[in-house]
């Protein structure tokens, strides 16, 4: 369990400035961050805090889903409703603001070109935030590793990333999507639309032809624990899987 | 320095004083693990105490269950920055397992050592006291599995990763050796009131 131990600390709280805000789907927005932080690796998080004028102040975590070798840091917010952080990265945040950040963090839901392929990568909603982050460090580092990102969203217009996503897998044969909507029915012949069980895992599987060398699991509380119990009735080794799960982040 | 156009959704006041810096308040649950939550059978369950490679004492899961029990109530903090207030916790204090294995610490430090090969560094002056028990119910319930039933180590004044889930037994040490997150990024100590999150925080 040494792997990965030379992770270093977490910066203090700097400064960041929002460069941009931009819709993805109805309810992600991505929020795009100047920030001082040492260079993250794919699947690290950071640290947000918004501070009130009294000096009342707010922490949340979120990943990170730009590419290391990205300038700036780009994270997906989906907006909670009942939520006190999100809804000011969805109504008030805009170019020029500055918030407070650290990191980057976490040192074990982390993917290094070095770590080879092939890696399996199964994200349900704005879990996929730390997947792209290790998608897009797969391209932009022109790793080889083969890479497929099960995804499972509501419906397709809440699939974040979409274009980005079916652009690189219609032109690099290395990188496989597979997408599934849990209220509609599918838009590509090949995609899904059901819950990613154990049975739907195995159909991802067999027709990837691949043996995972590491999986990466990231989504809701039930999400994770659903597909983890599923890829282990599969005969997963449950060593190879690493999971980030998100209670309420709001 | 403040955020242009926030304000905030201030707790209480009853429970701004219960939240350690940075934390905010939630009634559900939520669930953190490094993979696959274990599923560990109770017929071959074993809690052993041990000092560096020698085991010191073992338990059966029977054997676990008679030795004396303590409820806790009280409150817990993640380092993830929700916390959740008045939980119920009913299991083995430190001290009592001590006393059935008639073992006085042998160091000043241990690591909890997990089912699914997580471990976490805790100095035992921090689990004794009554500061700490092996829990194996939750909320008048056997702990369910994702939150690290059959039994997990119980800390609650430190963050809690520090309290194990699918704990298997706990190994004394001569030093405070890092566990697993205390080796990728986060504190040594963990006290949510100094907000000690990550490594080298002061």
């Amino acid at each position: 369990m040494i792997a990965g131990a030379s992770i270093a600390a977490p910066s203090r709280w700097q400064e960041a400035v929002i460069d941009r805000v931009a819709d993805q789907t109805p309810r992600v927005v991505s929020v795009f961050l100047r920030a001082p932080l040492a260079r993250h690796e794919a699947g690290q998080h950071i640290d947000v805090k918004l501070t009130a004028p009294d000096g009342y102040s707010a922490q949340r975590s979120y990943s990170i889903a730009s590419a290391p070798e990205s300038s700036s840091i780009e994270l997906a917010i989906e907006r909670l409703d009942e939520g006190e952080v999100s809804p000011y990265f969805h109504e008030v945040a805009q170019p020029g603001d500055t918030i407070e950040v650290r990191g980057p963090i976490g040192g074990h839901f982390v993917w290094r070109t070095k770590d080879g392929g092939p890696v399996l990568l199964i994200a349900g909603g704005s879990g996929v935030a730390p997947l792209m982050a290790m998608v897009r460090h797969r391209t932009l580092a022109a790793s080889s590793a083969e890479m497929l990102l099960a995804y499972s969203s509501r419906s397709w217009n809440d699939v974040i990333y979409r274009d980005e996503l079916l652009d690189l897998a219609a032109r690099d044969p290395g990188f496989r999507l597979v997408l599934t909507t849990t209220r509609e029915a599918r838009h590509r012949p090949d995609d899904l639309d059901r819950r990613l069980d154990a049975a739907a895992l195995r159909e991802i599987a067999d027709r990837w032809g691949k043996t995972p060398r590491s999986v990466y699991v990231c989504g809701s509380t039930g999400f994770v624990e659903a597909v983890t119990i599923g890829l282990v009735a599969n005969g997963m080794a449950p060593a190879l899987i690493r999971t980030e799960r998100f209670g309420s982040s709001a | 320095m403040s955020t242009r156009g926030f304000f905030g959704r201030r707790p209480s006041a009853q429970a701004a004083q219960r939240l350690p810096p940075g934390q905010y308040q939630t009634e559900d649950f939520p669930v953190l693990s490094m993979g696959p939550t274990p599923r560990v059978d109770l017929a071959t369950w074993k809690f052993t105490l041990s000092e560096g490679p020698k085991p010191l004492a073992r338990w059966t899961w029977d054997e676990f269950e008679a030795l004396p029990r303590t409820t806790w109530r009280g409150d817990i903090h993640c380092v993830t920055k929700w916390s959740k207030f008045d939980t119920v916790w009913e299991g083995v204090t430190l001290d009592d397992l001590f006393d059935a294995a008639g073992v006085t610490p042998p160091t000043d430090f241990l690591l909890a050592e997990s089912y699914d090969g997580y471990d976490t560094n805790v100095p035992v002056a921090d689990v004794i006291g009554g500061k700490g028990m092996i829990a194996t119910r939750y909320d008048g319930a056997p702990v369910p599995a994702e939150h690290g039933g059959p039994a997990r180590l119980l800390v609650p004044h430190l963050y809690f990763w520090k309290s194990a889930k699918w704990v298997k037994g706990i190994k004394f040490t001569p030093r405070d050796e890092a566990g697993f997150w205390e080796l990728r990024g986060y504190h040594m100590y963990g006290d949510p009131w100094r907000e000690q999150r990550y490594t080298n925080d002061p």
